[in-house]
């Protein structure tokens, strides 16, 4: 099967470089998925479960903040965190994810409210973290 | 002539500094080797950034309020230094750099505000009454949400024109020798420059539409540029201590050589003196 180069980067260092079968992602405008020779493209990226296939062996990312770029059959990822699942300090998540909840429930409901915004996506990045490392457990 | 106990204490004293100079410079050796493999790991990030930043800019960049240029009344600068001293001029020429520009944009007629980041820099400009905002305790860490902060409180001063330009400055790390003091503009953040080679390149599919993108990507443009000043200080500050420790190692032999001498000098001094009262006292008892 042809196989396409996905690359993961954060300011962190290269996490991610290898010849994968397809690469699915979750794109500001829903899920997307990636395979050889796709035409160029270029989309912003939100919080959640990158997982791309090889040979079989399926893996799981959390990502979140950033944007991806498809061009010259090579997918590139520029987002600031990224995690496999199998990395994922769960406990840790879960506590995360808990506070975030207690938080959300004081913060008023307020779209404009800075701290909302900002606990919401501390709950996104607990959610994504989460489902990367179940579903690396699941496989 | 200075006492034998006295010089004595004062090379004990002068070995202590030196073995405490030779340490800092053993530790700074280490973290640079550190700050340097973190430069090198945010290059590719940083790179391919512009790279997408280059492929957007056709178009999109336009309308975008970030990057709307106005009359200049309200400057702000980001200035950025170490948290730590023993490193020589380094934090220094930042400073005077900094002052530099505050007497040239003041005289100008425009109005300065500061945001310091590091310890440094907070303390250098805390009389000044310019300070908006001081960042303490980051500079060891690099962090990126540190940098995130700083570059998102710079946007909201621009967004809301309490300020309509915003520079960096910092000491870009040329080597291990050269640390340069820089100035650069953040805000309003310039369009990238297209290469020939790029001008022809294939179309993209963009979504949602390239001046949605430009919006996410223009405030983590932002970080990226304060994050890069910051990694480029940390790697900066390990080098210039590094210098000024293996310096002031080399001054502390110097001066251990000097004092040997004198201490060789009094004691021949005290030797002497002891035989001229030995030779005196057996004279006068021939007598």
């Amino acid at each position: 099967m042809a196989q396409i180069h996905l690359e993961v980067v954060t300011p962190a260092g290269s996490v991610v470089s290898e010849d994968v079968d397809i690469v699915t992602a979750p794109g500001t405008n829903g899920e997307f998925g990636v395979l050889a020779n796709h035409a160029p493209f270029l989309t912003t990226i939100k919080t959640g479960v990158l997982h791309y296939k090889k040979d079989k062996d399926v893996k799981y990312l959390m990502v979140s903040g950033g944007f991806a770029e498809v061009s010259g059959n090579a997918i590139t990822f520029l987002v600031e965190n990224a995690e496999y699942g199998q990395e994922i300090d769960v406990p840790r998540a879960l506590l995360a994810k808990e506070r975030a909840v207690k938080q959300l429930a004081q913060e008023q409901a307020h779209a404009e409210n800075i701290n909302r915004i900002l606990v919401t996506s501390a709950l996104q990045r607990a959610m994504a973290r989460l489902a990367a490392a179940e579903r690396t457990k699941l496989q | 002539m200075p006492g034998l106990k006295e010089v004595k204490n004062k090379i004990e004293g002068v070995s202590k500094t030196s073995q405490i100079t030779k340490a800092m410079n053993m530790v700074a050796s280490a973290k640079l080797r550190g700050a340097q493999m973190r430069m090198e790991a945010f290059r590719p990030y940083a790179g391919k950034f512009a790279e997408a930043m280059q492929k957007l800019s056709s178009g999109a960049g336009s309308g975008q309020p970030l990057m709307v240029a106005r009359e200049v009344k309200n400057i702000e600068l980001v200035v950025i230094t170490s948290d730590r001293g023993l490193c020589g001029s380094f934090n220094t020429n930042v400073i005077n750099k900094a002052q530099k520009l505050i007497a040239q944009y003041e005289s100008e007629g425009k109005k300065v505000t500061l945001v310091t980041v590091g310890n440094k820099a907070t303390r250098a400009f805390k009389r000044s009454g310019k300070v908006r905002r001081s960042v303490m305790d980051i500079m060891g860490t690099f962090q990126m949400f540190n940098a995130r902060g700083i570059a998102e409180d710079a946007a909201q001063q621009f967004l809301s024109k309490t300020v309509d330009q915003v520079e960096l400055i910092y000491a870009r790390f040329k080597s291990l020798a050269a640390q340069v003091p820089t100035q650069e503009t953040l805000l309003p953040i310039r369009p990238v420059e297209k290469d020939k080679a790029a001008e022809d390149s294939v179309e993209y599919i963009f979504e949602p539409t390239p001046a949605e993108i430009m919006e996410t990507l223009l405030p983590l443009y932002l970080d990226v540029q304060v994050f890069h000043a910051m990694l480029e200080v940390g790697a900066g500050e390990q080098a210039a201590r590094m210098t000024a420790m293996d310096n002031a190692t080399t001054a502390c032999g110097d001066m251990i050589k000097e004092l040997k001498q004198l201490y060789n000098k009094a004691r021949q001094a005290a030797i002497t003196g002891d035989l001229m009262d030995i030779v005196g006292g057996a004279e006068a008892l021939k007598g």
